[in-house]
C-alpha cells in the first residue's frame, strides 16, 4: 500500500479494510502487461460491494489493464486478484463467469446477431454442455432486455442498432450473467453525451440492484456524477481513490492529467466539475 | 415471418436438422440408383435389405453401396470441418484444407511413390494420413504461441507457408518421375468411387473421432464468435477451445483427403448454406454443415457419374463445377458474413 499515496486526507478509506469484511474484488500488489512492456506497477485495490467505482487516468496509465488483470483476461505477473476472498487464478472458467463478468472495450458481434441472441449467451455459463434452453434462461434473458431498456429491439440485428443502443444491449448480457460483480471497460466510448448518459443510468441500476461495478471512464465529469468511489491512476500505480468530492481537485488534475482546469462544485448538486483551462 | 419465440426456436432448428437428414437420406438413395445402369428404387432396396442376387443387385452392394457410404462420411467430416474452420479463424473463406494437411497429404503420397516406389492403394491411404499428421503437427509445434490472443489468423498463414513449402517438393517429385506424375494426377482429383476400403476402415474411427469433437465444441465456438475476451467473461476455456477444434479439423481433413485426395469447396459452401438456415449458434451450424457437405458431395458425385456418358467425372471436379456456381450466387445474393 506503500505507493497508494492518498492525495486527500479526508477521503474515508474503504470500508471493507475497516471492519474486515470481505471486499467482493481486491488487486494485490498486482503487477501485469503485454509481452515485456509492464503495465501495472504494484496495484493494490479493495472494490467495496454494492458500489460503483470508476478508475481514471490519463491514456497509457494502465486502466484498462487493470481492468482486464481484475477480470482475469490477463493474467498477473506479479500478485494476485481476490474474488470474495477466492484467488481468481484458482477459478474455474465456468465458476469465475457466474460470479463476475467483464464487458471489453468496443465488443463485436457477428453479422445479423439480434440483440436477444446476443443476450441469451449470458446465460452460458449457467447452462450445462447437455441443455440447449430451460424456461428459466428465457425468463431471465426477457427481464434483462427489460431493465436495460432494450426489449423492443429483441429481433433487431445488432448492426442495425445506434451504438448506444448496441452497448445497452451488450450490457444486458452481462446483466443476464447473473454475477455480482460487473467490469465495464469504458462503457461510454464513442457514444454522444445523451446515450453517454443512458448508459451511466443503467450502470446505477446496476448498483440499485445491488451488483458490484467497475467502470473505466475517460470523462472525468461523468465519473464524479455517476462513481460512489473514484481511482484515479497514473503510469501504472493507483496514485488517489476516493469519492469524487475528495479526489477530484485541480492540484490531482494537474499533477496526474498535466491539465489546468477550474474545479468546483456544482451549484445545483455540489458534485465536483471540471473545467479545463489549459495545460500546466 | 412472425418474431420467433424463444422456446419455439430450438425445436425450430431441430426441426431443420430433421429436414436435412430426410434430404440426405433420398441423395443416398438417389446415389444408389443412378449410374451407368439406372437402377430402380424398389430394386434398390431388395439388394440391400433382401438377399436377391441379381446383376443390379451386384452393382448396388458391390460399387454403388461403398462409394455412397464413402461420399457420405467425406461429405459429413467435410461439412463439418468446414464450419469449425471458419468460425476458429473467423473468417467465411477459411476451408478445411487451411492448415496444410491437403498439401501434407499430398506430400505423403509423393514421397511414398517417389522415394520408396510403392503404390498400393492402401499404402497410398496410409502415405496421405501420415503426411497430413506430420503437416498438422509441424503446424501445432510451430503456431503454438499463436493460439494465445487473436491471432489464429497466424496459425492459417503458417499453414498456407507450409503448404506453398511442401507442395515445393511434391510438385518436384512430379516433375522428376513419370511415376509418381501418374499417381499423383489422379490423386490430386478427389474421388470417392474404387476406395480402398480396407484402409478405409482403419481411418474411419478418426474420422467419427473428429466429427465427435467437432460436435462438442459447438458450445465454445459460439462464444468465440464474440471475440475471445467476451468468450472468457462468459467462462469458455478458449485454449481448450482451440485446440480441441484444430484437432477435430485436422482429423476430419486429414482423414478425408487421405482417402478421397483433395475434395474442395464442401468445406468452403456448406457452412454458409448451413448458416442461413442454422443462425449464429454453431452447436446448430456444426450439424447443418455436416448434413449438407454429405447431401453436396453425394449429389455432386451422382451428377458426375451421368454428366459425360460413357465417362465418369470425378467428385473433385464436379464440386468445382458445381460448388464455384453456388458460392457466386451465395455471395451475389447476399454479401457473405463477417464472422
Amino acid at each position: 500500500m506503500a505507493d497508494t499515496a492518498r492525495l486527500d486526507t479526508g477521503a474515508p478509506a474503504a470500508p471493507g479494510a475497516v471492519t474486515g469484511e470481505l471486499p467482493p474484488l481486491r488487486a494485490v500488489g498486482v503487477h501485469a502487461g503485454y509481452g515485456d512492456r509492464a503495465v501495472l506497477q504494484g496495484v493494490d485495490l479493495a472494490v467495496t460491494a454494492g458500489r460503483i467505482t470508476t478508475v481514471v487516468g490519463p491514456n497509457g496509465c494502465g486502466k484498462s489493464t487493470l481492468l482486464r488483470t481484475l477480470g482475469r483476461l490477463l493474467t498477473p505477473t506479479g500478485g494476485h486478484v481476490e474474488l470474495g476472498g477466492d484467488r481468481v487464478a484458482g477459478l474455474r472458467p465456468r465458476e469465475l463467469a457466474r460470479r463476475l463478468s467483464i464487458l471489453p472495450q468496443s465488443p463485436v458481434a457477428p453479422d445479423g446477431m439480434t440483440v436477444r441472441d446476443l443476450v441469451e449467451r449470458g446465460r452460458h455459463p449457467h447452462r450445462p454442455w447437455y441443455r440447449q434452453w430451460s424456461p428459466e434462461d428465457v425468463r431471465i434473458a426477457k427481464e434483462a432486455m427489460e431493465s436495460t431498456g432494450v426489449a423492443d429491439l429483441a429481433d433487431r440485428a445488432l448492426d442495425e442498432l445506434s451504438g448506444g443502443q448496441r452497448q445497452r444491449a451488450w450490457i444486458a448480457m452481462t446483466v443476464a450473467q447473473q454475477t455480482d460483480v460487473v467490469l465495464l471497460d469504458e462503457p461510454t466510448t464513442h457514444l454522444d453525451l445523451a446515450h453517454a448518459v443512458d448508459v451511466l443510468d443503467l450502470v446505477v441500476r446496476l448498483r440499485a440492484e445491488g451488483r458490484t461495478v467497475v467502470t473505466v471512464l475517460h470523462d472525468l465529469g461523468l465519473a464524479a456524477r455517476y462513481s460512489d468511489w473514484v481511482v484515479v491512476m497514473k503510469d501504472g500505480r493507483v496514485r488517489a481513490e476516493g469519492p469524487p468530492a475528495d479526489v477530484l481537485d485541480a492540484t490531482m488534475l494537474a499533477d496526474v492529467f498535466g491539465l489546468d482546469a477550474h474545479v468546483f462544485p456544482d451549484p445545483y448538486d455540489a458534485l465536483p466539475t471540471v473545467v479545463p483551462t489549459g495545460h500546466a | 415471418m412472425s418474431p420467433p419465440d424463444v422456446r419455439r426456436r430450438a425445436p425450430r432448428q431441430a426441426l431443420l436438422l430433421v429436414v436435412l437428414a430426410a434430404v440426405l437420406a433420398a441423395a443416398l438413395l438417389l446415389s444408389l440408383m443412378i449410374g451407368s445402369r439406372a437402377i430402380p428404387a424398389g430394386d434398390v432396396l431388395a439388394a440391400l435389405f433382401a438377399d436377391v442376387d441379381s446383376d443390379d443387385a451386384t452393382v448396388v452392394t458391390s460399387q454403388r453401396l461403398p462409394r455412397t457410404l464413402v461420399a457420405l462420411a467425406a461429405g459429413l467430416a467435410l461439412g463439418a470441418g468446414g464450419a469449425l474452420m471458419q468460425g476458429h479463424t473467423r473468417n467465411p473463406l477459411a476451408d478445411p484444407g487451411l492448415f496444410g494437411v491437403n498439401a501434407g497429404a499430398a506430400f505423403g503420397v509423393a514421397v511414398l511413390v517417389f522415394v520408396l516406389g510403392v503404390q498400393a492403394p492402401a499404402a497410398i491411404v496410409l502415405a496421405a494420413l501420415l503426411g497430413a499428421g506430420v503437416a498438422a503437427t509441424l503446424l501445432f509445434v510451430l503456431g503454438l504461441g499463436a493460439l494465445r490472443g487473436d491471432a489464429l489468423v497466424m496459425l492459417a498463414v503458417l499453414g498456407t507457408t507450409l503448404a506453398a513449402f511442401l507442395g515445393a517438393f511434391t510438385q518436384g517429385f512430379v516433375l522428376l518421375d513419370r511415376q509418381t506424375l501418374d499417381v499423383m494426377r489422379f490423386w490430386d482429383v478427389g474421388s470417392v468411387a474404387g476406395r480402398d476400403l480396407s484402409a478405409t476402415a482403419l481411418v474411419l474411427p478418426l474420422a467419427v473421432a473428429g466429427l465427435v469433437l467437432a460436435l462438442l465444441n459447438g458450445g465454445a465456438l459460439s462464444s468465440l464468435g464474440l471475440g475471445e475476451d467476451v468468450a472468457r467473461s462468459l467462462g469458455t476455456g478458449v485454449l481448450r477451445a482451440r485446440v480441441v477444434g484444430i484437432v477435430a479439423v485436422t482429423l476430419l481433413a486429414g482423414t478425408t483427403t487421405a482417402v478421397c485426395g483433395p475434395i474442395g469447396f464442401v468445406g468452403l459452401v456448406a457452412p454458409h448454406v448451413a448458416r442461413r438456415f442454422a443462425g449464429h449458434d454453431y452447436r446448430w451450424i456444426v450439424p447443418a454443415s455436416a448434413l449438407v457437405g454429405a447431401v453436396v458431395v453425394l449429389v455432386a458425385d451422382t451428377l458426375g457419374r451421368v454428366i459425360a456418358p460413357p465417362g465418369e467425372l470425378q467428385v473433385g471436379i464436379m464440386m468445382a463445377l458445381v460448388g464455384a456456381p453456388v458460392l457466386l450466387v451465395i455471395t451475389r445474393r447476399r454479401r457473405l458474413v463477417a464472422l
